[in-house]
């Protein structure tokens, strides 16, 4: 069996950062309370003060601070962009994390000697993009999205050097990451212009007798018997009518769960796993974390006979969007 | 991580036939000085504190039958015994779950996501204060002698 996978865990604040440390993740990733993150909501992320002492308290236990600087770069902003990524290095984080592409030359330009992660924005799927970054700005890691099969995703590591990073559990952004502006369609902003899907103060929850709807920007995007479970109120997982018929024509609100996959995912070389939800609160993070880190930590001991324990699914289910789970694209049979 | 959890459960339905029948101040206060003490810690990130101003707060607990209204006004947290329109920002739960809440033991989306809390209201507000409050360092609290068994 191959030395196991870096666990990699979201920090949408300074108590989540320390929850992610003290539960066992390996690294932690991060951004700047601005939109040069993905995930870029009211009252979120860090300061230069907080990210001080989160990169210390990080450090002081001999554990890794990536940070998020995974959005593209705005006309006229440009200076915002590389601003975040001088800022990154003075902070000495261990890796900054690019999509945009004239921003990871900047990178590489400014600061040849920091060691740069290919986001999962960055949307390569193929060894060649990835092995174009490489070769171009020096790219030390890429995070896969969350398009590919197994099988897939073991010929990328086959044909690379670079370090591969996959999802290992958390909602799900479908498709086309880095491409998508669903977003945009309803509201006239995405994930790439200002760093959040589906920005709350589009969204609005309408309680209604029996029902709750989702509206987003005065869309009605999905309505829920009050029985049953919710999600994010994402274009995605929004119910449609289509030819008749009104279902979730883009995908379920459920998170990706790759508990039951995982030493195949060790097996074929993955060097890190990451967790989604820098959105949630340390609770989450905790919980996710210890659950991974016990998942992990069982496969490196008993190897073959590993098993998923009901207790470890119980809990990610539970923390779960739509309180479901899949494999995503991981078992897909289609392409 | 300490072996105490809080499980979830609903109070029977007479507690909160009784609640309705109580006067609505005694645990809105008791909220409000909470909110007061950790401002005066200065727990609370200014930035973030000055989008709450002059906002209407509804803190609705469905299994007590408890409702509390509050705003904040000139840096400090007030009571508002009769509100006199709909709040800018509604949450209703039970009271197992604000539990599961104050002792992080949950997360605000989990019970969300399962329906066991309901937020209502400006949404983005809504996520200032979820975020706001994710992002304080609570004092590390004296350890609470176990029950012997
Ligand atoms: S609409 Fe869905 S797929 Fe598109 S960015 Fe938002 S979460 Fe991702």
């Amino acid at each position: 069996m191959s030395s196991l996978p870096d666990l990699v865990c979201p920090a949408g604040s300074l108590p989540a950062l320390k929850a992610a440390v003290d539960n066992g993740a390996d690294a932690v990733y991060l951004g700047y309370k601005n939109d040069t993150n993905a995930r870029n909501f009211a009252g979120l992320n860090f300061d230069a003060k907080t990210m001080s002492d989160g990169i210390r308290y990080a450090h002081s236990k001999g554990r890794e601070v990536l940070m998020a600087i995974n959005t593209f770069a705005q006309a006229g902003r440009v200076a915002d962009w590389q601003k975040a990524v001088d800022g990154a290095v003075d902070q000495g984080v261990d890796a900054i994390i690019l999509a945009d592409v004239g921003l990871l030359d900047y990178a590489r330009r400014r600061h040849p000697q920091q060691r740069l992660h290919l986001s999962v924005q960055g949307s390569a799927t193929s060894y060649e993009a990835i092995n174009f970054c490489q070769r171009e700005f020096g790219i030390q890691r890429a995070v896969l999205p969350r398009v590919l099969t197994l099988a897939q995703v073991e010929h990328v590591i086959k044909n690379t050097t670079v370090e591969i990073e996959v999802f290992g559990f958390g909602s799900l952004c479908v498709m086309n990451e880095g491409r998508c502006w669903l977003s945009s369609y309803a509201c006239g902003e995405s994930p790439n212009t200002v760093g959040a899907c589906s920005p709350a103060k589009y969204v609005k929850w309408d309680k209604q007798p029996g029902h709750m709807d989702t509206r987003l920007n005065g869309i009605l995007i999905d309505r829920f018997g009050d029985d049953e479970p919710a999600g994010y109120p994402t274009l995605c997982k929004g119910r449609f009518e289509v030819q008749g018929e009104t279902y979730y024509a883009l995908e379920e609100p459920t998170s990706l769960n790759v508990l039951s996959i995982l030493p195949e995912i060790i097996k074929i070389g993955v060097r890190a796993i990451k967790v989604e939800g820098r959105q949630r609160s340390p609770a989450y993070v905790t919980q996710v974390t210890r659950t991974l880190r016990a998942a992990l930590d069982a496969l490196a001991a008993s190897g073959e006979r590993y098993h998923v324990k009901p207790a470890w699914q119980a809990e990610l289910a539970k923390v779960s969007e739509g309180s479901q789970a899949t494999l995503g694209a991981y078992n897909r049979p289609w392409r | 991580m300490s072996d105490f959890t809080i499980p979830k459960f609903r109070l029977p339905g007479f507690v909160a036939a009784l609640g309705h029948k109580l006067p609505q101040w005694p645990h809105g206060l008791a909220l409000v000085a909470g909110l007061n003490a950790a401002l005066k810690m200065k727990l609370l990130p200014e930035s973030e504190l000055t989008a709450l101003e002059d906002k209407l707060f509804r803190v609705q607990v469905l299994d007590t039958g408890g409702t509390a209204h509050f705003t904040y006004r000139d840096g400090l947290f007030r009571p508002v015994f009769r509100a006199e329109r709909e709040p800018d920002l509604a949450f209703a739960a039970n009271l197992s779950a604000y539990l599961q809440l104050l002792a992080r033991q949950e997360d605000p989306d989990t019970l969300f996501f399962n329906r066991e809390l309901e937020i209502t209201g400006d949404t983005e507000l809504g996520l200032l204060v979820k975020n706001m409050l994710d992002a304080v360092e609570w004092p590390k609290l004296p350890r609470l002698p176990l029950p012997s068994r």
